[in-house]
Order: structure tokens, then C-alpha cells, then sequence
């Protein structure tokens, strides 16, 4: 089912160009600047957990998470005036439902020169919904080296875990039925920030399946 | 299930996608485990009738870094020497219940026979003298690699394009991805059908080097010759081979290519060969991510995201 809510943000990413108005029947649960003081809670968070951020790297997985680690790690860096690595780790190869559908464009893999071996890895990512993206990724990080400690930072926390995974840190926790699609836009790639709860549309789960 | 027979049935988006894979594959060098789970449980059967190391350890380690299981069938010491026809042997490996089958044969056409009577996905690699898609795909990535984008670059393709299965998937690809090919060879060695190809045609090698941005040699099949098409070796070499005066000629930032193996004094002089600007090994190391991505997008998901929707009987 995570396969459903990558579908939901490629489908905010795709070719319509991006418009004030909702799509039909979905709301603005967070808008700009409720993301922007998330992402800044989110980075003290980081910070006080890894005392300083000794050692951490910020790992977004694409796509939404990508921009999202970034805008992470400018914001420790204002804080704390310490330079955090950031980078993306593409999920597909290692995704438990490839062969539901046919094979999907691979996203960028960009670690830090340096490797993740001995460092605080903490993965970010848009929606945490079943928990199957964070399983596929903390598999794809064990193929890449060793970190001392993987943690994971989440902008929307919808709830419905098929895993035993949480979140280390949440920009907000957003009860949300199965019969919901929860949308995250970011000014980067959808010139614009919000998080968008509207229904899922039947044909939804076929396309998720894709 | 779909196959890659022929480098012309892939659209510009699929060859896009092909290439974009093999992108992201090839940076799998800098990971602790140089593996991806993807294919676990498929099995690839590579099913070589014709005597290639580049091309089966290619192929036996893309399906292997994709966590594939890789079973080798070569015509020496197998049923094969023992009469049983390609038929028979396509049989046996449907029975075992391959995914994949990488194909070499020495006949045209025998992927695409292959593919009418196995289940699993069909990859030619090589076929006689026709088509040799996944080298194709991987010049495309080398020049890609070095070029930037393929629109409007002029490629050249001298040798034995008669003989070459190289040059056939070469050209049909090169021209779905936008860029202007032009063949040069001996009158002798220039294929009767070729007005058909999407292609220029020159004898002289002079006049095309020049205006240049890749050169690609191809090597004299001698195996496959069936008669005499140039008085000598030498002649052949002093006429078409890529010596340092030639070199001389092409624009300062235009690449060599060869596919290999390389006869080093007939088409190519050493010092070319081992020149920054030619790609010859990079070829080789790009050969793999290209045929992990061929492997991954046939095998990887429910359906294949490229290639041939059916086989042509």
C-alpha cells in the first residue's frame, strides 16, 4: 500500500501544472509556513537526539524526501552552524512489490562522499504510511555500509502501519481513514507547500499497484 | 512476456529508459555489497552457440549483481555438441522453467526463433550477422557518458559492416536516439540492403573524419568470411584502419570507440587504442550497468517495461 501513496505524490509531481485550488474534495491540512516550522522543529529534534549532530548524515528518499532532507539540513546548519551531509537513496531495487507491476524508473542514489559507515543515517521521507518504503530503505542502506544508527524523520505521519516501524521524529501525526490519500506538494518540484487530504479516488489502488 | 530481439523495436523513450537505468545502476560500485536483491529467484539462462567471454561474463554478472540464478549453456561439452538442434535445447530450458534466456547463435534470426517457443523473456546477444542490441545500447551510454545528449552527434561507423552485427543495432539505435550515422567501408563490405538503413554511406575514410564526433572501428570477421572482400590485411589496414594520422584528422574533443576484441595494426593502431580519447574499456564497464538494466526492466517487474510485445515468427 505504500506503492498507493508514491502513486498520490507522482501524481502531484506529473505533467498538470500546479493550481491554488484544491484538487476535488481534498483540503489543506498544512500549509507553507506550518511545513517550514515542522522542518524547523524537526532539525532542533535532530540536534538534541544526536547531541549536536555529531556524525549524522540526512538520506531523503525520493522523491519527495530528497528536497525535504535538504531543506533539513540547511536548517541545522543555521542552528547549529555545523555542516550536515544529505543525499537520497532510491528504494525501487529493494521494494517487496515489484512484481505487482511493471518495472519502474530507478530514482537517484546520492550518498555523501565520505560513505555512511560509523554515522547517524536519518532517513526522511514525505508520508509514513505502511511502513514497507522505510523497510525497503533500511535494506537498501545495509547494502551500502554500516551506519551506527539509522533513524527516521517524517513529515506526515498517516498512521495504518503494516510493519513494526515509527518514526523518530514527526512534523505531524494526521489520523487519516484508508478511504483518504494524503498529498504532500513542495515548492522544489510542485511550486508550492502543503500537505493535501482529500479522497482516494477507486482507481487510486490500481494505479498504486503500478 | 516481452524480449529484446532487435535494437530497432525500442522506441526513443524506452531506449531513454534503458539508458537512464543504466545510469543509476552503474554508481552500484560504490556500495559495501555490490548486490541488489531485485531478481532473487528468476533464473537466467545464458545460452551462448558461438564462443564469446566479453559478452557471457557480461551478461552472468549483470544477472548476478541483480541476485538472479545464472545457468551457462555453451554449444561446447553439452547436449548441444551431442546434435540436440536449438529447438530441443529451448524445450529443456522452458521445462526447467528459465525467466530469462540470453541468446548467442552464429545464424540470423535465432533469437527471434527462440522467442517463439520459450515462455520466458528472449535477449539477443548476437545473432549471426544481424543484430547485437545490447552492445548498441551500451555504445549509446559510452557516447552518452562522454557527449552529453545523442541528438545531432555524428557517428561513424568503419570496417566490416557486412559482417557486423555491431553496426546493424548500432545504427537503427543510434538513429531512434536523434543522432546522424555514417558508414564507411570497403565497397565489398558495405551490405547490399543498406539503402534501406537510416544512414549515410561513404568509401573514403578521409573525407567523414573530420566531421566526426565518434568514430566506432569494428573488427574484419575473417570467421565469418566466405571469400576473398580485400586483396590483403595490409591493405585493408592502410586504407580503412585508424592510424595516428587519421586520428590527426578528427575534431579535438571527438571519441574512438571499438567494441572488441581489438586487432591492434589492422583496424586500430595501439597508440589510438590506448589513447584518453578512446572508450574501449569503458565500453566494457559500461556493457554491465546496460545489461543489468536490460535484465532488470525485462525481469523486474510483473511485465517488461521494454522490448518486443511478441515475437515475429
Amino acid at each position: 500500500m505504500c506503492a498507493k501513496k508514491r502513486a498520490n505524490g507522482d501524481e502531484s509531481g506529473g505533467g498538470d501544472p500546479p493550481s491554488r485550488t484544491e484538487p476535488e474534495g481534498s483540503r489543506a491540512v498544512l500549509e507553507g509556513p506550518e511545513i517550514s516550522r515542522a522542518l524547523t522543529r524537526i532539525a532542533h529534534e535532530v540536534l538534541e537526539r544526536t547531541k549536536g549532530g555529531e556524525g549524522v548524515i540526512l538520506l531523503g528518499i525520493p522523491t519527495r524526501g530528497v528536497p525535504l532532507a535538504r531543506r533539513l539540513a540547511e536548517r541545522i546548519e543555521r542552528v547549529e552552524d555545523r555542516h550536515v551531509p544529505w543525499g537520497s537513496l532510491d528504494i525501487t531495487m529493494y521494494r517487496d512489490d515489484l512484481r505487482l507491476a511493471p518495472a519502474r524508473a530507478l530514482g537517484r542514489t546520492e550518498i555523501p562522499a565520505d560513505g555512511i559507515h560509523d554515522s547517524v543515517v536519518v532517513l526522511v521521507d514525505d508520508v509514513l504510511f505502511s511502513g514497507r518504503s522505510v523497510r525497503a530503505a533500511l535494506d537498501a542502506l545495509n547494502d551500502l555500509g554500516r551506519p551506527r544508527a539509522v533513524q527516521l524523520a517524517t513529515l506526515v505521519d498517516r498512521g495504518h502501519r503494516q510493519l513494526p516501524i515509527r518514526a523518530d521524529y514527526v512534523g505531524k501525526n494526521l489520523p487519516t481513514s484508508l478511504r483518504e490519500k494524503v498529498t504532500v506538494l513542495l515548492d522544489e518540484l510542485d511550486d508550492r507547500d502543503a500537505v493535501l487530504v482529500g479522497p482516494a479516488k477507486p482507481r487510486n489502488v490500481a494505479e498504486g499497484d503500478r | 512476456m516481452r524480449h529484446l530481439l532487435s535494437a530497432g523495436d525500442l522506441s526513443y523513450d524506452e531506449a531513454t529508459q534503458v539508458l537512464d537505468t543504466a545510469k543509476e545502476l552503474s554508481q552500484l560500485s560504490g556500495h559495501s555489497v555490490k548486490k541488489f536483491p531485485t531478481l532473487r529467484g528468476r533464473t537466467v539462462v545464458n545460452l551462448f552457440y558461438e564462443d564469446s567471454t566479453r559478452t557471457r561474463t557480461s551478461f552472468e554478472l549483470a544477472a548476478k549483481r541483480l541476485s538472479a540464478d545464472v545457468i551457462n549453456f555453451s554449444a561446447k561439452g553439452s547436449s548441444v555438441s551431442k546434435g540436440e538442434s536449438l529447438k530441443d535445447s529451448a524445450l529443456t530450458l522452458q521445462a526447467m522453467g528459465a525467466d530469462g534466456v540470453v541468446i548467442r547463435h552464429s545464424a540470423s534470426g535465432a533469437a527471434h526463433r527462440l522467442a517463439t517457443w520459450v515462455d520466458g523473456a528472449v535477449v539477443n546477444g548476437g545473432d549471426g550477422t544481424h543484430e547485437h542490441p545490447t552492445q548498441a545500447l551500451l555504445d549509446a551510454f559510452t557516447i552518452r557518458e562522454r557527449m552529453g545528449d545523442l541528438a545531432g552527434l555524428r557517428v561513424t561507423i568503419v570496417g566490416d559492416v557486412l559482417h557486423s552485427r555491431v553496426a546493424r543495432s548500432n545504427v537503427l539505435l543510434l538513429h531512434t536516439l536523434g543522432a546522424e550515422v555514417t558508414l564507411v567501408a570497403p565497397p565489398t563490405l558495405v551490405p547490399v540492403s543498406v539503402h534501406t538503413w537510416p544512414c549515410a554511406v561513404s568509401y573514403r575514410i578521409e573525407d567523414v573524419l573530420p566531421k566526426s564526433d565518434v568514430v566506432m572501428m569494428l573488427r574484419v570477421q575473417a570467421e565469418r568470411m566466405k571469400g576473398e572482400f580485400f586483396p590483403t590485411a595490409r591493405e585493408y589496414s592502410r586504407r580503412y584502419g585508424l592510424d595516428r594520422e587519421r586520428f590527426a584528422r578528427l575534431p579535438a574533443d571527438a571519441i574512438v570507440m571499438h567494441p572488441g576484441p581489438m586487432v591492434r595494426g589492422m583496424e586500430i593502431s595501439a597508440e589510438v587504442a590506448d589513447s584518453p580519447r578512446s572508450t574501449v574499456t569503458e565500453q566494457v564497464t559500461n556493457g554491465l550497468s546496460v545489461r543489468m538494466a536490460v535484465l532488470y526492466l525485462l525481469l523486474g517487474g510483473s511485465e517488461s517495461a521494454i522490448g518486443n510485445q511478441e515475437a515475429q515468427g
